[in-house]
């Protein structure tokens, strides 16, 4: 569990990046810091591993306070994702992988073994191990970049808008990727994005944050698309209008004659809903969170 | 015709090593050279380096240039000459007060030039600042530091020359020595080799650089893949080190 | 410091001072103007590019004692022609300036050069109008140092007999006497300090777009890079 307590950065140049910000964040749980630039939600996700440093306040991580751990030594433990990789661009791929674990003292045979392992693990051929990041696409370098923050098997995962720098369908794929390895690994995650979809689709806990490192709303997707806390919300997520506004219309799926087709605000056609004899259907399962779905449904055939 | 004839001068065997003494001259000119070159490599490299990396102290070295820039060579040795008296101590002096500038500008631009994401990213893993200095910045770096020392060498063998109109030796002392008595095919034999000699040491280094450039990443910069803004500055910075700009007055 | 000596010589020093302005001078206007197309040449064709910046790096390896030394054996000039300081000093200042004045041409936004072309500026138009005007604080930067390096250099022809600031440093140095290398020196620094006053102002009377503070620091980077 890590934990903000009263948390206020200002900078050198006198800006206040967050003003007093306190927050729980569960372990083995995705948590997204979802806001606009400016949001201040970067700086929250730095003062994790003490890339940043809060002015006043503490973070603890289990109980201890950041502060009073060494940051190489904190660093090394916990897990990072950048945007645009942040590859070592002299490395080979798996010597980038390889990189913490090799500093931390652990030898280069091994090291480099369980960094072809990551590779399966975050879904990259073996065969691109050789090459340099430069040699990769956008997509694969973002791959080589999780499986470097997880060389060290941390607790802590933070990722840093991952994922804003790649085309919309290798964003899918890489996002679909990270609910899967969730599935699979259940490590605590911190993702920061400015997507509402993103933060949607990944959390578990979805916190919108406004200038300053404010609080707006905080909670699983679906209570906050059910119940806005404020009009920010409300616009921010599109609850009032565009896509996530859906109507059913008149026109029913010619041919089973059950289905009606949904609409958005603006009238045009998003989709499908069940409506078995002319009713809507209700009461269908409630929402669940996509990174924790996978473990449930196994717990549950177990 | 006077070309020619100097040619044939320097072809002449017994030249190398009796009358002009050619080889004793080359000597000359690479010892004092080589130790001037090696005292900036000393002083200007760890200063760049906590310039680059830091990112203080920037203006300090451009004044530093500029001034060096402007200062003459040969009223430098001048004064030195006539305060400290005819001796390797004022021609060394000079060497390493002209050739700090090139190779400090070497070394943290080329810091500098290594974008700032990887350095950020190698933080964030739990790098130390002295892994990142040792196992990122200078290895990215490397090929502008070359440049830089490339620009400071060339610069302290072209000021010998120079130093040899007070009296010190080297090939400089062909052309002085050619002026005062008329005889230009000894002048031209003398500014041929000292031509040669830098032409020679530039390629030597050329290679190096090139030998020292990190496998992997795309040679026009340290920094490919980053659309951030100060990859563009860095990269125009990066190719202008080699650059005559960069290497700051000629002697 | 003998100052008696600085007061009985005066005029001697005037005529040394305007001796190093007239050999600097024409260096500096001819290397501006002939690193002009050839650097907008180079802006354009890598190849120009390559083959340019090679030969400027060329020349301006050959230690300017002996360019200064090659330029009347290759033209076949007298010795002591003051021609040659003028002839080997604008080598050097194009061989300095092309690649400044190359990174000025590239630094012109293409889209910006490009949209003058789609609203109908012809090439000649759009060289005088757009890209001379938006290459221009790079340019001026490039002015600057070959400013500086060109009046420092002037010196050198001193040792090959062309009279100027530098033969103080000659007479200095033969008759052990530190007061006149002294004067030499801070006489450089001047002409050197008061040629920079005046490219600057001319940059901003002709620039007045760029008198923003950013952009001081963008030159003062150039100057360094």
């Amino acid at each position: 569990m890590i934990e903000f307590r009263d948390v206020t950065k200002r900078f050198p140049d006198g800006t206040l990046a967050v003003d007093d910000f306190s927050l729980v964040i569960p372990s083995r749980q995705i948590t997204v810091l979802v806001g606009s630039s400016g949001s201040g939600k970067t700086t929250l996700m730095r003062m994790i591993n003490r890339m940043v440093d809060a002015t006043s306040g503490a973070v603890e991580i289990d109980g201890v306070n950041v502060s009073t751990i060494e940051p190489v030594k904190l660093r090394r433990s916990i897990g990072y994702v950048m945007q645009n990789s942040g590859l070592l661009p002299h490395r080979r791929v798996v010597d980038n992988i390889a990189t913490v674990p090799i500093l931390n003292g652990t030898p280069k045979a091994q090291a480099r073994e369980r960094a072809l392992q990551l590779m399966d693990t975050v879904g990259l051929d073996r065969s691109l191990a050789e090459r340099y990041p430069a040699q990769l696409s956008g997509g694969q370098q973002q791959r080589v970049g999780v499986a470097r923050g997880l060389a060290m098997d941390p607790n802590i995962l933070l990722m840093d808008e991952p994922f804003s720098a790649v085309d919309p369908i290798v964003r899918d794929e890489l996002q679909q990727e990270v609910l899967r390895l969730q599935a699979e690994l259940a490590r605590t995650i911190v993702f920061v994005s400015h997507d509402i979809d993103e933060a949607f689709l990944l959390g578990d806990q979805v916190v919108v944050l406004e200038r300053g490192g404010h609080i707006v709303q905080k909670g699983a997707p679906v209570d906050i698309l059910a119940n806005p806390a404020t009009e920010f919300v409300a616009t921010f997520i599109g609850a009032d209008r565009g896509r996530r506004r859906l109507v059913v219309s008149d026109t029913a799926r010619p041919e089973s004659g059950d289905d009606r087709v949904l609409v958005d605000s603006g009238g045009y056609p998003v989709g499908l809903i069940s409506a078995r004899d002319g009713q809507l259907a209700i009461g269908s399962p409630t929402p669940k969170s996509r990174s924790v779905s996978n473990k449930t449904d196994q717990a549950g055939d177990a | 015709m006077i070309l020619l004839q100097a040619l044939a001068f320097i072809l002449d065997g017994q030249n190398w090593v009796s009358g002009p003494r050619i080889l004793y001259q080359l000597g000359v000119t690479l010892s004092i050279s080589a130790i001037s070159v090696l005292i900036v490599v000393v002083i200007a490299t760890p200063i760049g380096i906590a310039i680059g990396h830091t990112g203080r102290g920037r203006g300090v070295a451009i004044l530093l240039s500029n001034v060096t820039r402007a200062l003459p060579t040969l009223g430098l040795l001048s004064i030195l000459i006539v305060l400290i008296g005819v001796n390797a101590t004022p021609v060394a002096i000079v060497l390493v007060l002209l050739g700090i500038p090139p190779m400090l500008a070497g070394v943290y631009a080329g810091i500098e030039s290594v974008n700032r994401s990887t350095i950020d990213a190698a933080r964030a893993m739990g790098m130390t600042e002295g892994q990142i200095i040792g196992r990122v910045e200078i290895p990215l770096a490397a090929p502008l530091i070359v440049g830089g020392l490339r620009a400071t060498t060339l610069q302290i063998v072209a000021t010998t020359t120079v130093a040899s109109a007070f009296a010190f030796g080297g090939f400089g002392l062909y052309l002085i020595k050619g002026l005062n008595t008329a005889d230009y095919v000894q002048m031209a034999a003398g500014a041929i080799l000292v031509t040669a000699l830098c032409l020679l040491i530039d390629g030597l280094l050329a290679v190096v650089q090139r030998l020292v450039a990190p496998r992997g990443v795309p040679r026009d910069g340290a920094d490919s893949a980053s659309p951030k803004p100060r990859a563009r500055a860095s990269r125009s910075r990066a190719t202008a080190t080699v650059s005559p700009l960069q290497e700051g007055m000629q002697s | 410091m003998n100052w008696g000596w600085i007061g009985s010589n005066a005029g001697l020093i005037g005529t040394r001072v305007l001796e190093h302005v007239g050999l600097s001078v024409p260096p500096i206007i001819l290397g501006f103007l002939l690193s002009i197309p050839l650097g907008y040449a180079a802006s354009r064709s890598k190849a120009a590019r390559s083959v340019l910046l090679t030969l400027g790096n060329i020349a301006y390896t050959i230690p300017s004692l002996a360019l200064l030394v090659l330029v009347p054996i290759i033209v076949g000039a007298s010795i002591l022609n003051p021609a040659n300081v003028v002839i080997g000093l604008t080598v050097y200042a194009v061989a300095l300036m092309v690649r400044a004045s190359a990174d000025a041409f590239s630094s012109v936004p293409r889209d910006v050069a490009g949209s003058a072309t789609a609203v109908g500026f012809s090439p000649a138009q759009r060289f005088i109008a757009v890209e001379l005007p938006l290459a221009g604080p790079v340019l001026l930067a490039g002015v600057r140092v070959v400013s500086v390096s060109t009046v420092s250099l002037v010196s050198v022809g001193a040792l090959i007999g062309v009279d100027n600031l530098g033969s103080f440093f000659l007479d200095a140095f033969q008759r052990s006497f530190f007061t006149e290398a002294m004067v030499g020196i801070v006489a450089v620094l001047f002409v050197a300090a008061v040629f920079d006053v005046i490219i600057t102002t001319v940059g901003r009377v002709l620039m007045p777009w760029n008198r923003r503070p950013s952009a001081s620091r963008r030159t003062s980077r150039v100057l360094t890079a």
